[in-house]
């Protein structure tokens, strides 16, 4: 496709480095299904929300000083001198919150409507991808305000890897540069948490690559036919991704101006103590269902593997789904089964909040146990058994029929 | 590579170019090796954290029933001046089904005082003296109780809380590390 402009200097440089055509072909004249509905919104959001934390943690950097003494005072010199600093900090600590979000939204929906499925399968698994970095990123960002939460929290999670025999001491002390979380861990997490966006926008060029590969997948999931199925990116779904946008920012302004450690823990408040433990320590929300995973467990190898294969088991989720049907329109029973697996990690998410005993030990079992029951047992078997609803022949078939019943 | 290698080859096809082939690819491969190993051990604790690995404590003001926390390498560690009731639990408990079986005797040098790691085996918190089911030691963090030996009786901890290395210098005074 030729590019759309007359400007002489925009043709001098296109003809030499071909940035302006990359443009209008990936994000103007890109084919896209037309029949997307809002919860395509949450891939461009949730690219957004990357560009809100790097932007907003790089200023942070700024003000921000990584030693075991000035870490915590220089995030209150962040908060109480530093012009708008406080604002800065309350949209990158939110902002994590709101990335988690719209990610976890955007896998439900990658689940509900099958689009992991062939051919888009390695385009899921830079998915997974992204959302272990992500969890590495926020966990080591979660660590420099070096307050009660941040050192206790480093100290479990830092020791979930002794659970491994042998290896597992000296990986640990190899972590942590030391015998303890100490100078030597903030400064590396430090570095890190600096390092990891910018790998995760490389990843999520490779996951926009696949996606484009193939476009999106749409809500009833079947293939496009031809042109008539898609209409171009611009303006149809910049515009739409615009309305999610300012949605989206209306809860974030919520969180932010009115609510801004709704999310968080005080006790993280309280200059770490390596010689006290809070009474009560638990992650933040968007971990709290591995957290409820690890806990479930009552066997500390065995916590640590069953937490990973959580997000690991969605690796498998390709060939676990034996549906020749993609979404979960078509699939009556599945459909059921999709609530019930996002009701489970609701309950997850809850236990993984109480403290491990009594009603909620034994509920966060059970929902762990369903959890994997799910992907292992019941996908591969509703795919083999479950009779799926006619598909539309085409999307402008399905499209156009509400228009003509209409008329 | 393969192609035009044939006109000296033995009868297996092998010239002296596959040789070097492969000898300067193993070659590189050990070079590349021995250059990323400095930016993996740069992690491991540096010289001056290897450096505070002993710590010497005076114990004379530390009263029967009381435990005291101590920095060790960054590390809490417990000095608890057991009564002679916590001392008879503890051995008595010997017998008991212990997921880490260890006798009392093992853990201490002098019966009075037990000297252990504060630091839970589960995922590191510091256990709570005095607490839990077993009077010793109670974590907050995932539940783990230990006995008046610092041994694992019940919850998620897989092993005993470790003993240091330690030597009493004198009647009051302890080494650690």
């Amino acid at each position: 496709m030729s590019l759309a402009t007359d400007n002489k200097l925009i043709k001098w440089i296109d003809y030499r480095l071909p940035i302006f055509s990359m443009a209008q072909h990936s994000l103007i004249d890109y084919p896209t299904p037309k029949n997307l509905n809002y919860w395509w919104n949450f891939g461009s959001l949730a690219g957004i929300c990357l560009v809100i934390q790097i932007v907003t943690g790089i200023v942070l950097a700024m003000h921000y000083t990584p030693h075991v003494d000035l870490a915590f005072n220089s995030v209150e010199h962040i908060m109480r001198d530093v012009n708008y600093g406080w604002l800065i900090r309350y949209v990158h600590a939110n902002g994590a919150s709101m990335f988690f979000v719209v990610v976890y939204i955007h896998i439900f929906r990658g689940l509900y409507f099958g689009s992991y499925q062939a051919p888009r399968e390695i385009l899921w698994f830079l998915g997974v991808v992204i959302l272990l970095l992500m969890i590495a990123t926020a966990f080591m960002g979660y660590v420099l305000p070096w307050g009660q939460m941040s050192f206790w929290g480093a100290t479990v999670i830092t020791n979930l890897f002794s659970a491994f025999p042998l290896v597992g001491e000296p990986i640990v002390t190899w972590l942590w540069g030391g015998f303890a979380v100490d100078n030597a861990l903030l400064n590396r997490f430090f570095s890190l948490h600096y390092l990891l966006p910018f790998v995760l926008v490389g990843v999520v060029m490779l996951h926009l690559v696949a996606l484009h590969q193939h476009g999106s997948n749409n809500p009833l999931g079947i293939d496009r036919q031809g042109p008539q199925d898609s209409i171009p990116f611009h303006p149809y779904y910049t515009v739409k991704d615009m309305v999610g946008l300012a949605v989206f920012l209306l809860v974030f302004a919520l969180f932010v101006f009115y609510a801004p450690n709704l999310l968080g823990h005080a006790d993280n408040y309280i200059p770490a103590n390596p010689l006290v433990t809070p009474a009560h320590i638990v992650p933040e929300w968007y971990f709290l269902p591995f957290y409820a995973i690890l806990r479930a467990v009552p066997d500390k190898l065995g916590g640590v593997l069953l937490m990973f294969a959580a997000i690991g088991i969605l690796l498998l989720l390709p060939w676990l789904d034996t549906s020749k049907v993609r979404s979960a329109r078509f699939r009556p029973v599945y459909k059921w089964f999709f609530w019930v697996l996002v009701a489970d990690c609701v309950i997850l998410l809850v236990a993984g909040g109480k403290p491990p005993e009594g009603f909620w030990l034994i509920m966060s079992r059970v929902a762990t146990a369903y959890y994997f029951i799910h992907f292992i047992v019941l996908l591969p078997f509703i795919g083999w058994f479950e009779t799926p609803l006619p598909q539309p022949t085409s999307i402008t078939q399905a499209v156009l029929k509400p228009a003509q019943e209409k008329a | 590579m393969a192609t035009g290698s044939s006109t000296k080859g033995g009868a297996d096809n092998v010239v002296r170019r596959d040789f070097l082939t492969i000898a300067a690819g193993a070659l590189s491969a050990v070079g590349a090796a021995a250059a990323v190993w400095p930016f993996i051990a740069q992690m491991n604790p540096s010289a001056d954290v290897l450096a505070l690995s002993s710590t010497e404590i005076d114990i004379s003001k530390i009263q029967p029933g009381q435990n005291v926390t101590v920095l060790w390498r960054g590390k809490p560690v417990f000095i608890r001046h057991r009564t002679p009731d916590e001392i008879a639990k503890a051995q008595a408990d010997d017998g008991a089904a212990l997921p880490d079986p260890q006798k009392d005797s093992a853990r201490v040098k002098k019966p009075e005082w037990l000297i252990t790691l504060g630091v839970c085996t589960h995922l590191g918190c510091i256990p709570l003296a005095f607490q839990g089911d077993f009077g010793g030691f109670f974590c907050p963090c995932h539940g783990s109780h230990y006995d008046t030996s610092g041994r694992i009786r019940r919850g998620p901890a897989p092993t005993n809380l470790p003993v240091p290395q330690y030597a009493f210098l004198s009647d009051t005074q302890v080494r650690i590390g």
